[in-house]
């Protein structure tokens, strides 16, 4: 059964890696993206990692594929890419390296792990005494020894939020302290431009 | 493969095999295209490699503190997708191109 269902959606997820980086509308692309990341929800969850497999879909499939459509749509990019290329022999050696790089990466898995070891206090995935559900493992981890870094996700997330919206602002619509600001960037860029000029010019 | 398969015990080998092979998609994706949004998604795909790596290893090793780690993945992917598609707007309102070939210029 576990057998059946890690094969079905594998592959599923691996169908859906290849339209991500193979269809040539991104709308396809976010589409085959949903596709691959349901299936490594089910993935999870036949790994006993249930709350994981939740947020997968509520986080990835819900908000930040959505984000990808919606910043897709509001731009209209949708049409399709010419495929000519820019660099000459992009493509080749492009897949050539992801070739290395698949080999490498089979060869380790393939060896002994680097790995081995158990954090000092390690919660058990099931069993070891009465410590609950999956839900309430994780949190007995994540709020005792990762409570550091949980801090810190919330001033990475504080800082992901005041940063997109400073770059949303500074290029928007012209209201007025805005324009004032892009007016004295400009002013001070040209200043620097004709003391730079003049700077060579006297050295010439 | 599967057809005689279903006594078939799942080693965490055959999720790492997995995952690498969606690292790998993920890596040639990023370096093939120029549409700068399937760019983004290519990475989002390698960052799910690793989050499958990480549910291999917790429960290979029995330690929960492997999914506890797939938590942080997530929250960097949000941030990185957030701040990252605030840029691809911000790029776009000055060059209407979405490539990468038009961010050649970076100096405004």
């Amino acid at each position: 059964m576990i057998a059946v269902l890690f094969f079905t959606f594998g592959a599923l997820a691996l169908a859906g890696a290849l339209g991500v980086v193979l269809s040539r509308n991104p709308v396809h692309s976010a589409l085959w993206l949903v596709a691959t990341l349901i299936s490594i929800a089910v993935l999870f969850l036949i790994q006993d990692a249930e709350l994981l497999a939740a947020v997968q879909v509520i986080v990835y499939a819900g908000a930040i594929v959505v984000l990808f459509l919606f910043v897709i749509m509001l731009l209209g990019v949708d049409r399709r890419e010419s495929l000519a290329e820019t660099l000459p022999f992009q493509r080749p050696i492009a897949v050539a390296l992801g070739l290395m790089v698949a080999a490498e990466i089979l060869l380790l898995a393939a060896h002994t792990w680097a790995t081995g070891a158990k954090t000092t206090s390690g919660v058990p995935i099931e069993g070891g005494g009465d410590l609950g559900n999956n839900i309430q493992r994780v949190a007995r981890v994540l709020f005792t020894d990762f409570l550091w870094p949980f801090q810190l996700t919330a001033v990475l997330l504080v800082i992901a939020v005041v940063g997109s919206v400073a770059l949303a602002r500074r290029s928007g619509e012209p209201t007025g302290e805005a324009d004032s600001e892009g007016a004295t960037e400009t002013a001070t860029e040209t200043e620097t431009a004709t003391s730079t000029s003049t700077e060579t010019g006297g050295a010439s | 493969m599967s057809s005689s398969s279903l006594a078939l015990t799942i080693t965490p080998s055959y999720y790492l095999v997995l995952a690498a092979a969606l690292f790998t998609i993920g890596a040639v994706g990023v370096l093939v295209r120029r549409n700068v949004i399937v760019m983004f998604m290519s990475v989002e795909l390698m960052l799910n490699a690793v989050n499958l790596t990480f549910v291999a290893f917790a429960s290979a090793l029995d330690d929960t503190a492997g999914q506890v780690l797939v938590f942080f993945t997530l929250t960097v992917a949000a941030a990185e997708v957030a701040v990252g598609l605030a840029i691809i707007v911000a790029i776009f309102r000055r060059r209407r191109g979405m490539t990468a070939d038009d961010l050649k210029v970076l100096q405004g």
